[in-house]
């Protein structure tokens, strides 16, 4: 059956508090789940006390900063600190979202940071992503084609190019993904959103000719019609993007072909 | 603790290549009960405190024993595919799924066609 509570080497314990310098004024807590694979303890939730004077506007400026002044050893991804690279993904407040992008001044009371729910924690606010990263590899995500192209490229309508506007702006965070109930319940065989709006990207683009093989490896009960239209997923998306949307088309085009 | 990897994995036993006709099938159902049930409805209040006979006369009326009829296929059949969805959903260990998909389509073929028989009793029996 579906797991409801967390095991018990999983239950989230109160962890130690860092405080700020007395000079601080502007104090903002941020409560993070810390969780260390070398210590057979259950993982914490540590308390940072940020002088919000001294730290830039965004979470990952925070996180950043915690990091080089306070405790060197918190653990996430981050790259591109603009939205573009999809690595800080995690569950700020609530809500799934990249760290770079969120203001922390959205943010009422404290701050709590967890890494993206129900995947294995590798470390602190790293999540174990292989199974995602295999799923999109098993939607085989480039164009596949029988004919040869004419010239040095393979052209597209200005019309076509607009259908792919609203999929390929996804950054494959996987916010949308670790959001959904349903991957919760039956990640191992539902693709989940983001893997969905990455496979409708292909299947919208003119220049694919796979279109058919393509539905034929999403028309599974739960690879595909696991998506209960719980809109999770779209709520989430830090992108503004819709997977519900992408998911909904795939099948309208499943249905045409019946 | 397995060796396979995660492609192998996530691939597993393939594609089922089947799911879009129940997905169909449970709209298509649910759109033929939103006035089937508003019908069902409004006769079931406009029947209250009525005695089997006058129960009977309204059977017969033109329609009645049609549309219940109709109504009893679509919302078994429709009760089926909803919870087969939330078996999927919830239920992970293969025997106690299996046992439950059959139990699912047993019980709701019995009670369907118990109404319907029993529907052809009081409107055409003695």
């Amino acid at each position: 059956m579906v797991e409801f509570n967390l095991p018990k080497n999983s239950r989230v314990i109160k962890g130690q508090t860092h405080t700020a310098p007395d000079s601080a004024k502007n104090i903002k807590k941020f409560k993070i789940y810390r969780y260390d694979p070398d210590q057979d303890k259950n993982p914490q939730l540590d308390t940072f006390e940020i002088d919000m004077d001294n730290c830039g506007p965004m979470v990952l400026d925070a996180l950043i900063k915690i990091k080089n002044e306070m405790d060197p050893t918190l653990t996430f991804r981050r790259s591109c600190r603009e939205g573009v690279c999809g690595s800080c993904a995690m569950n700020v407040d609530g809500t799934n979202t990249l760290a770079c992008t969120k203001d922390i001044a959205d943010i009422k009371g404290d701050a709590k940071i967890y890494p993206l729910p129900h995947l294995p924690v590798i470390k602190d606010l790293v999540p174990d992503l292989s199974t995602p990263y295999a799923q999109y590899t098993s939607i085989e995500p480039w164009v596949k084609t029988d004919t040869p192209a004419q010239g040095s490229e393979r052209l597209q309508t200005q019309e076509d190019r607009e259908k792919l506007d609203g999929l390929w702006e996804c950054v494959l965070c996987f916010c949308c993904q670790t959001s959904c109930p349903s991957y919760w319940w039956n990640g191992d065989r539902y693709l989940g959103p983001a893997i969905l709006l990455q496979a409708h990207r292909w299947i919208a683009d003119s220049r694919d000719e796979k279109t058919g093989d393509r539905l034929d490896n999403l028309e599974d009960s739960f690879r595909l019609y696991r998506c209960h239209k719980i809109l999770n997923c779209t709520n989430t998306c830090p992108k503004s993007l819709n997977p519900a949307k992408a998911i909904a088309e795939t099948k309208k085009l499943l249905v045409e072909r019946m | 603790m397995s060796l396979r990897s995660d492609l192998g994995r996530v691939r597993g036993l393939g594609s089922a290549n089947e799911g879009t006709a129940h997905w169909w099938a449970q709209r298509v159902t649910a759109i033929a009960l939103i006035p089937l049930s508003l019908w069902f409805i409004y006769s079931a209040v406009t029947l209250v405190g009525i005695d089997r006979a006058g129960f009977k006369i309204w059977l017969n009326a033109p329609g009645s024993v049609l549309l219940m009829t109709l109504f009893v296929i679509a919302i078994f059949y429709h009760m089926q595919l909803g919870l087969q969805v939330v078996i999927e959903d919830y239920v992970h260990n293969e025997r106690n799924k299996i046992v439950s998909m059959v139990l699912n389509k047993l019980v709701a073929v019995f009670f369907a066609v118990s109404s319907i028989i029993a529907l052809i009793k009081v409107a055409f029996g003695g």
